[in-house]
């Protein structure tokens, strides 16, 4: 697997910078270990471990019964008792079995213990829709867990947060979620061979515009670009904000990106009502009201459960159209 | 099977009879601070049960891990954490244990590798198997202490965790205080297989049940039990038969239970057949009786007086220890 890891082709895939930021991570602490359902033998079911077994061995690339509260709540004992665990939970669905630990135990213990004990622990988790998997393993709860006080919950959306945010996560001394969007495992691109840690707070501008703020994260990041792409093709210029962090939320990058196009559109693909989209646009209205030229947009999900059949799955999700007809409303040309 | 108790000394027999009414008294004192609004929010007493948190805690090491749940103020004094700290946690004073944070339900130690009082039923349970986990992975010799009601059984949580634990062979013993009633639903009315320690089995680890009323009994069980354990023998679970004296909570006007019940279980009561016995076997006499009771009453009126003239927290501190605080790189 060695050479595998140090081979520095110029383009490799999402799934291959989660690997990579793995390997790194368990070569360089022997604090670190991975828990999870099918992270050993199967390689992870996303294949995100492929080999770590092999090379670290079953101690550090821990196979687990399917019982999502007891092995995220052991993560969280061992997080207390010294060790650095990486939990992997196949998807967000499943998580909502282990929301008990995440929230009244990882989130609280802090602070209900009055500064006593830090619990850090990374949560990893695959989220988001486009793989036809139905109305149970398909959803965008990130909203959910960025609601949670305690807690810091990263959306990586490039190669170079995929490689990065896990190292910096493991720096911080409290519980970290992180969530991978399904549709983002196979997206490839460039990535130096000597990338590694990256600031996890801070937003990024994906593409610099003037005339609208397209603020997104995750798996919506592509799409929006998409639609960045289409729409200067007729002359509108939109800056794409990656949020990255959900929790904290970078409220002066989108406040300064708002105050310059005196627009925003919303892109989230969590469902609209209670929505991450919603806080945001809140934040602006309250902070930059009289810098606005026009009235907020968001695009969410459709409010169902995410269905089965193709064309009704992309029905229900943001799509670059839709973000486009969302913008031109906005600029007016609706 | 579990050894017969030996009987203890002297000074032995006084430090058990000196543990349970210090526990006993402390919570008839916080019954009636509560009366008082001194303390508020959930009270839940342990009285009836102190047999159980006096005769653990001497089992385990100052290094071993204890886990425990919202009914922990036993737990907390028997394993350690001054009185003053815990009595000014109730009043949610700066001082407190907690720093005014956790109240009664949540009691922490750092120092003491107290990691709580759990008011999730079930939701230490997770947490002990983690940190047991930790210290096998470090090659700590600790054994992690858990302790829970019989109303968590019915937690998916438990299951996870004795067979994560099975399964990892980790060093928990899992303490099951068995009082009959999970607030106010009897043991009966809510499990298929009432004996606790039967589901042991089901996971290939040893269980026993054990009179938690007799102080001597659950300390040698307890002393046992943790060796093994700390031998590399694998977790191991102790259903304690124990009952509950008080009321669930300060707002429960126990309708569920008949009074006759409750007299019944305190005539045989830990400190009523302690003394009793320890009289009988002339481990100590009244006179030694009446000088514990002078010196927990003189604790717990410094602790009182301690939490009373402790301050507040700033409301300026509200929002610390939400995060640790972090360079950002």
């Amino acid at each position: 697997m060695a050479d595998a890891v140090n081979d520095a082709t110029p383009r490799i895939t999402y799934r291959e910078a989660l690997r990579r930021s793995l390997h790194a991570a368990l070569s360089t602490d022997p604090r670190v270990f991975l828990m999870g359902e099918d992270v050993g033998r199967y390689g992870g079911a996303y294949a995100v471990s492929m080999g770590l077994l092999e090379e670290f061995g079953p101690e550090r690339i821990r196979d687990t019964p399917l019982s999502e509260s007891g092995f995220v709540g052991a993560a969280i004992g061992a997080a207390l008792g010294g060790l650095r665990p990486i939990v992997e939970i196949m998807t967000v669905n499943f998580s909502l079995l282990a929301l008990d630990q995440i929230l009244n135990n990882a989130a609280t213990i802090r602070h209900m213990s009055g500064g006593q004990f830090s619990v850090p622990v990374v949560i990893r988790m695959a989220t988001g829709a486009g793989r036809q998997l139905a109305a149970q393993h398909s959803h965008s709860l990130e909203n959910w867990y960025a609601h949670i006080p305690g807690l810091r919950v990263l959306a990586p959306a490039t190669l170079e947060d995929a490689r990065g945010m896990l190292t910096t996560a493991l720096t911080c001394p409290d519980p970290v979620v992180i969530f991978e969007h399904v549709m983002l495992y196979n997206v490839e691109s460039e990535l130096a061979a000597d990338a590694g840690a990256v600031e996890i707070e801070r937003a990024a501008i994906r593409r610099p515009g003037r005339d609208v703020t397209l603020v997104t994260y995750g798996g919506s990041l592509p799409k929006t670009l998409d639609a960045a792409g289409q729409l200067a093709a007729e002359g509108i210029e939109a800056e794409v904000i990656d949020l990255r962090s959900l929790r904290p939320l970078d409220q002066p990058t989108i406040i300064e990106s708002v105050s310059r196009t005196r627009r925003i559109v919303v892109v989230d693909e969590g469902w609209r009502s209670g929505s991450l989209a919603g806080e945001i646009i809140a934040r602006v209205v309250e902070e930059a009201f009289y810098e606005l030229d026009a009235a907020p947009a968001r695009v969410c999900s459709e409010e169902v459960p995410i269905p089965y059949a193709k064309h009704l799955e992309d029905a229900a999700l943001p799509q670059p159209d839709k973000i486009v007809q969302a913008v031109k409303k906005v600029m007016g040309h609706g | 099977m579990t050894a017969p108790a030996a009987p203890p000394d002297r000074d032995q027999a006084l430090q058990l009879l000196h543990g349970m009414l210090r526990i006993r008294r402390f919570e008839e004192r916080c019954a009636e601070l509560y009366g008082q609004t001194k303390i508020r929010g959930f009270l839940h007493l342990y009285i009836g049960e102190e047999a159980i948190a006096v005769g653990v805690m001497r089992a385990l090491t100052p290094d071993d891990a204890v886990v425990a749940t919202y009914r922990e103020h036993g737990h907390a004094l028997a394993r350690g954490i001054p009185m003053t700290a815990v009595m000014a946690e109730m009043y949610g004073k700066a001082s407190g244990c907690s720093r005014g944070r956790g109240g009664s339900m949540h009691l922490f130690d750092a120092g003491l590798h107290f990691y709580g009082g759990n008011a999730i039923v079930a939701g230490g349970l997770p947490l002990a198997i983690g940190l047991a986990l930790a210290d096998k992975l470090q090659n700590r010799p600790r054994v992690t202490a858990c302790f829970f009601g019989e109303g968590a059984v019915a937690e998916g949580e438990f299951h996870e965790s004795m067979n994560l634990a099975a399964l990892w062979k980790l060093p928990v013993l899992f303490l099951c205080e068995n009082n009959l009633y999970a607030m106010g639903t009897a043991l009966e009315r809510s499990e298929a297989q009432t004996e606790v320690q039967e589901k042991a089995r089901a996971y290939g680890m040893p269980g026993i049940a054990i009179d938690g009323m007799d102080v001597t009994m659950v300390d040698s069980s307890a002393q046992q039990a943790v060796a093994e354990v700390r031998a590399g023998g694998g977790p191991q679970l102790l259903e304690l038969r124990t009952y509950r004296f008080r009321a669930h909570s300060m707002f429960d006007a126990e309708r569920y239970r008949d009074k006759a019940e409750v007299e019944a279980w305190k005539r045989k009561g830990p400190l009523v057949r302690f003394i009793d016995r320890g009289k009988r076997e002339h481990w100590f006499d009244d006179g030694d009786i009446a000088q514990i009771e002078r010196t927990v009453s003189e604790e717990i009126q410094a602790a009182v007086d301690f939490a009373e003239t402790s301050e507040w927290e700033p409301v300026a501190e509200l929002t610390r220890d939400v995060y640790t605080p972090w360079p950002t790189p």
